[in-house]
């Protein structure tokens, strides 16, 4: 906590957003329950309820209800920075996953939780990051042992509730050798008039032969049509490929928040490892988003891909931030890139800012970016189908938005597609 | 929250500092847009990586100490210092000579339509003309165009006039030379009215190895409808860290075509800032940079889109790094909340040719304006293997064939050059750097 | 079924007028051919009824069965059967051409407060109007009109038009472009459609495509109005003798 008092606010991201008084939130506020909650038949009706209209997927709702659907997802839900309840503990203890709330595995497994908290993200990373390690509180463990292909999603819903809360959670996932898991993370708050801080730090470790998917769809609040509320969500994400030939696929689609803040990273350690970031940002009203990813390839032969979709509507500034960068020993690597971006209305922007670094000849980068509008001459021949302005609009957002939609698990990538739509409402004059 | 920094200055800054108040005593023209300038670049100092426009060219350390300002060289050191053919001699319709940064002559005839003065004597006598220097806005708060300004010596301002059709270009040489390093600072101003046509051609040379510190700036000033060509060739001593700037501020419906070929010297930075002022401009903006050794060179461009129609503007960059060489390539687009239309295509493409070699890309885009077409591309990458190969299956040794490839690729940033005989004398230079490389190979291959 | 009545268009934003005084009815039932040379305003006109926002309605009406659809939006025009095949259609990446029929067809249903169709009965639409159009099923699959020949953007138009059902269709050169079979092809999906119900109004540049959809009305368009009305019979002599009379008496 003392180093981070000492540090400056960040200033570099093309957003604007006054002071944080930072004494002025509550860095940890659990949520208003009679006794710890034990069942989710214990949460208040009125946080579900809550979740229904922000477009929790319906699926989920069915899990919280206790209904068994036939693909099941294993929920760990963390409100106001608690995790309240994990659901499939002990069928997965069955193949030897353990997922669980930080502060369970810090009372089941501290080894291994010590050995791998703060070893991809430390402690000094960054402003927001220090601010976690110093204050937070609680959030999801993850381990998938040798060999064991997860045998269902796991999935962690993220909300804040209390009203100038800071949620700094912390997450961490390890994948031992030749293991795969897939992880969904969800995240919506309600309406508030005041902003509300959002700083996790998440953690992935994949070693030898192994994949982690990691895909978040994220849909804090995003303040009124004039900038008023909204979560700021800051958020550091990192993975590290330490193991040959392992794998990190980050996806997101961002459409909520008053200002986005983030850059899910990779590290390419493992010689042959392969990092991949599909994003698609959605920003409108008084949105400002400046996320992207850094691919770092310090290993031999490791590829990374990236594909990222920006949409700007309103009076909203999206921006593209990137790294990539190859060492001298990470000979062969390999980087594709493409970044568009779509402007709805006159008054928003579009950036991209990607730093591409090379310091080896053996490896080959390309990057392409385009910025264009949505063409009139599209809307019209839609138009003339019978389509209407709106959802014109949203059938081609959709089909520019699709590299990265098909990357998501299919009732992820329903509910995000109508997320898109529903952020972009109001959007066509 | 913030933190007070304390600046503590470098012995180059220290340098610096110290010396200017004397030196802006003996320089032409008035104090105020010297010290004014001067201020710019005490509040920021010599610009390092913490500088986002300087992340990757670190001048603070590229400068550990401040050559002192050149005096004006006498009439035995111009002759010595011109003896060396320049590889431009003789294209000019007018040639102007400058040595270590001051005007030493002027060959061949000013075609009708241009007047030439020398910047000393414009300063001395207040041409009108300088009022328009040190006006375009995107450029200001830069820290290499502010040392220009505060420490400048001489240099040109030419004047295009309305309709004129020049004939033959103007041609500007600027030599380095002496027996130990020196900084030199040479400014032209030039102002195409409307509808003019005109080719301008610098050529920068230096001699031997020594670290020398140059800072050229260019300004031009385009009227509606004004065809503008820029032709500059970077030949610095070996040991130079060059700096050079060129603005450009855009009419309406002109045209501007700026190429730049830049081979040597340890720390080169070529900086473009070129604004669309007016609607439906034009600008084709190259660069062709070829390193070895331990070189490091940055092209550094901002185009500004700010009128409707926002115009069209094409940027070509070709790198070429060998050994333990670095290139650097930075551009941004930016598109003004009016400058509808706007279509900005940028590509930066780096060929590495040796395991030591590194580049570093960062192309940007800004957009405000929806009607728009913007795209940039950036590929880094070693030389195409299969294209190699195919060559080499026809015969053709490895180096010769890698030359090819090199020549071709490097070739198409400079083919945008409509006059003939300067294409081929720049591209007459790539295929020279070629053979020296290409000797260097074999030497190395017989040991 | 379309009546067209003194209507002056001109591009928006600009002063350029391209469609003067042009009056032209279009009777239920009937196929009416517009002729005419380059930048006679024969697209123009199609974009008008379609109501594309480029353009300027200085004057006149357009009624579909009396109602006057100038106000309307593209869309409420099409709900009320109207059709366009165009010239250039659009492509849109990322959307697969099955996706876009179902959701056009949903649209308009919707709009004509009709149920949605079954996703069964939706496939088997297809694939009946794509057997006959001699559309394969993997160009169903592929984004709409992305990467697709010419000649299999326009079969894709008359497959939209045949799932559409509208009662009004305007097809705006629709040869252009088009092999003899793939024309013949075009050709039978309109024909199909002929009957007491349905209209059409044919714009092409040449004969050719009359060939094979027989007109029972042609005009003649030139300099933004019609200047001559006849029977099939009027599409031969343009063929044999040019448009070079009407340019000049326009």
């Amino acid at each position: 906590m003392s180093r981070w008092r000492s540090l400056p606010e960040p200033t570099w991201a093309r957003v604007s957003y006054p002071q944080i008084d930072f004494q002025d939130i509550y860095y940890y506020a659990a949520p208003k329950m009679n006794g710890a909650p034990k069942s989710l038949d214990e949460v208040d009706p009125a946080i579900l309820d809550a979740y229904k209209k922000l477009g929790i997927p319906l699926r989920e709702q069915e899990i919280l209800a206790g209904v068994e659907p036939q693909n099941r997802v294993a929920v760990d839900a963390v409100f106001d920075s608690v995790s309240v309840v994990t659901t499939f503990r002990a069928e997965l203890a069955k193949a030897g996953v353990i997922f669980c709330s930080i502060s369970d595995a810090l009372q089941e497994h501290p080894e291994l939780v010590r050995k791998y908290i703060g070893s991809v993200v430390p402690v000094t990373d960054n402003y927001y990051a220090t601010l976690n390690s110093a204050v937070f509180t609680d959030g999801s463990f993850v381990y998938i042992p040798k060999g064991v292909r997860c045998p269902m999603e796991l999935s962690t819903y993220f909300r804040i509730n209390e009203k100038n809360t800071g949620q700094f959670e912390r997450t961490l996932i390890i994948a031992e050798e030749g293991s795969y898991v897939s992880y969904l993370e969800g995240c919506t708050a309600p309406q508030r008039d005041e902003n509300q801080l959002h700083a996790a730090v998440v953690e992935l470790v994949t070693m030898d032969d192994a994949e982690i998917k990691y895909s978040t769809v994220q849909n804090w609040y995003p303040g009124d049509a004039n900038g008023r509320g909204g979560i700021y969500n800051f958020v550091t994400k990192r993975g590290d490929c330490r193991g040959k030939n392992s794998k990190i696929s980050w996806t997101q689609v961002e459409t909520g928040s008053a200002i986005t803040w983030k850059y899910p990273s990779v590290i390419l350690r493992g010689e042959g490892s392969r990092g991949e970031f599909y994003s698609i940002a959605v920003s409108n009203g008084m949105q400002q988003v400046d996320s992207g990813t850094k691919m770092i390839h310090l290993g031999k032969n490791t590829t990374s891909r990236i594909i990222s979709k920006g949409i700007s509507a309103g009076r909203s500034q999206n921006t593209y931030r990137g790294l990539v960068s190859a060492h001298r020993k990470a000979t062969n690597a390999r980087n594709f890139t493409n970044c568009d971006s779509l402007l709805i209305g006159n008054q928003c922007g579009a950036h991209t800012v990607p730093y591409i670094e090379s310091k080896t000849s053996t490896a080959t980068f390309e990057h392409e970016a385009t910025t264009s509008k949505i063409s009139e001459d599209q809307l019209f021949y839609c138009m003339q189908r019978g389509l209407t302005a709106e959802e014109s609009t949203a059938l081609i957002v959709n089909g520019f938005v699709k590299d990265v939609l098909q990357q998501l698990p299919m009732e992820f990538a329903v509910e995000a597609q109508k997320l898109i739509s529903i952020s972009l409402e109001g959007s066509v004059g | 929250m913030n933190v007070k920094v304390t600046t503590i200055r470098t012995a180059a800054e220290a340098a610096l500092i110290e010396r200017f108040p004397a030196l802006k005593a003996g320089l032409p023209g008035p104090a105020a847009p010297r010290e004014q300038a001067f201020a710019t670049f005490m509040a920021s100092g010599l610009p390092n990586r913490r500088v986002e426009a300087w992340k990757y060219t670190d001048l603070r350390a590229a400068m550990r100490e401040a050559a002192p300002l050149a005096p004006k060289p006498d009439a035995a050191q111009t002759t010595v210092a011109l003896k060396g053919n320049s590889p431009l001699a003789g294209q000019g319709a007018v040639t102007l000579s400058f040595v270590n940064g001051y005007h030493v002559g002027t060959e061949g005839t000013v075609p009708s339509g241009v007047t030439i003065v020398p910047l000393a004597e414009a300063l001395g006598s207040g041409h009108p003309l300088l009022a328009r220097m040190g006006t375009l806005a995107l450029a200001q708060g830069d820290t290499a165009l502010a040392l220009n300004t505060a420490f400048m010596t001489d240099g040109a301002v030419i004047h295009v006039a309305a309709g004129a059709e020049v004939d033959g270009p103007i041609a500007l040489t600027f030599v380095t030379a002496g027996p130990s390093a020196i900084a030199t600072a040479a400014r032209v101003l030039m102002v195409v009215e409307a509808g003019a046509k005109v080719l301008l051609v610098e050529s920068h040379e230096g001699q031997g190895k020594l670290a020398h510190q140059t800072n050229t700036a260019v300004e031009i000033i385009a009227g509606d409808g004004a065809d503008v060509q820029h032709v500059r060739l970077g030949l610095n001593s070996e040991g130079a860290v060059a700096l050079s700037t060129l603005t450009a501020d855009l009419g309406a419906a002109t045209s501007l075509t700026s190429v730049n070929v830049a081979l040597t010297g340890a720390m080169v930075r070529h900086q473009v800032y070129a604004r669309f002022s007016g609607g439906d401009a034009r600008a084709q903006i190259n660069g062709a940079t070829l390193l070895q050794g331990q070189q490091h060179a940055d092209s550094t461009l901002v185009v500004e889109h700010a009128a409707e129609p926002g115009g069209e503007s094409r940027e070509l960059f070709r790198t070429i790094i060998d050994d333990e060489a670095s290139g650097v390539f930075q551009g941004k687009i930016i598109v003004q909340p009016h400058a509808q239309k706007t279509d900005g295509r940028m590509a930066s493409n780096a060929v590495l040719l040796s395991q030591g070699a590194a580049m570093y890309n960062k192309p940007e885009l800004e957009i405000f304006a929806d009607d728009v077409a913007c795209a940039h591309g950036a590929t880094c990458g070693a030389l195409d293997d299969e294209l190699l190969f195919y060559l080499m299956s026809r015969g053709i040794s490895k180096a010769e064939a890698e030359a090819l490839m090199i020549e071709s690729f490097v070739g198409a940033a400079i083919d945008d050059i409509a006059h003939e005989a300067i294409r081929d004398v720049l591209h007459g230079l790539v295929q020279e750097w070629l053979k020296v490389r290409a000797a260097r190979i074999n030497a190395g291959a017989g040991v | 079924m379309l009546e067209i009545n003194n209507l002056h268009v001109k591009i928006a934003g600009e002063d350029k007028v391209i469609l003067r005084s042009l009056t032209l009815k279009v009777a239920k039932g009937e196929v009416a051919a517009i002729m005419g040379p380059n930048g006679s305003g024969k697209s123009t006109l199609s974009y008008v009824i379609a109501g594309k926002p480029d353009y300027e309605v200085m004057d006149g009406e357009v009624l579909l069965d009396g109602v006057n659809i100038l106000e309307m939006a593209p869309d409420e025009r099409a709900a009320a059967g109207l059709f366009l095949a165009f010239q250039y259609p659009m492509e849109i990446p990322g959307v697969a051409t099955m996706t876009f029929l179902k959701a056009a067809m949903n649209a308009q249903r919707k709009q004509r407060g009709q149920a949605e169709l079954t996703t069964p009965e939706f496939i088997k639409r297809v694939n009946a109007a794509a057997d006959l159009l001699g559309i394969p099923k993997d160009m169903l699959r592929r984004p709409l009109n992305v990467g697709f020949s010419g000649g299999e953007k326009k079969r894709m138009e008359i497959l939209q038009m045949t799932l559409l059902e509208p009662k009004m269709s305007v097809m705006d050169e629709t040869d252009s472009g088009l092999d003899i079979d793939a024309l013949k092809i075009v050709a039978e999906g309109v024909n199909a459609r002929r009957d007491p119900e349905h209209a059409f109004l044919v714009i092409t540049h040449y004969q050719r495509l009359l060939d094979y959809i027989k007109p029972d009305t042609v005009h003649v368009m030139s300099r933004g109005r019609i200047v001559k009305t006849g029977g099939p019979e009027l599409a031969l002599e343009l063929e044999a003798n040019g448009y070079r009379d009407y340019q000049s008496a326009a």
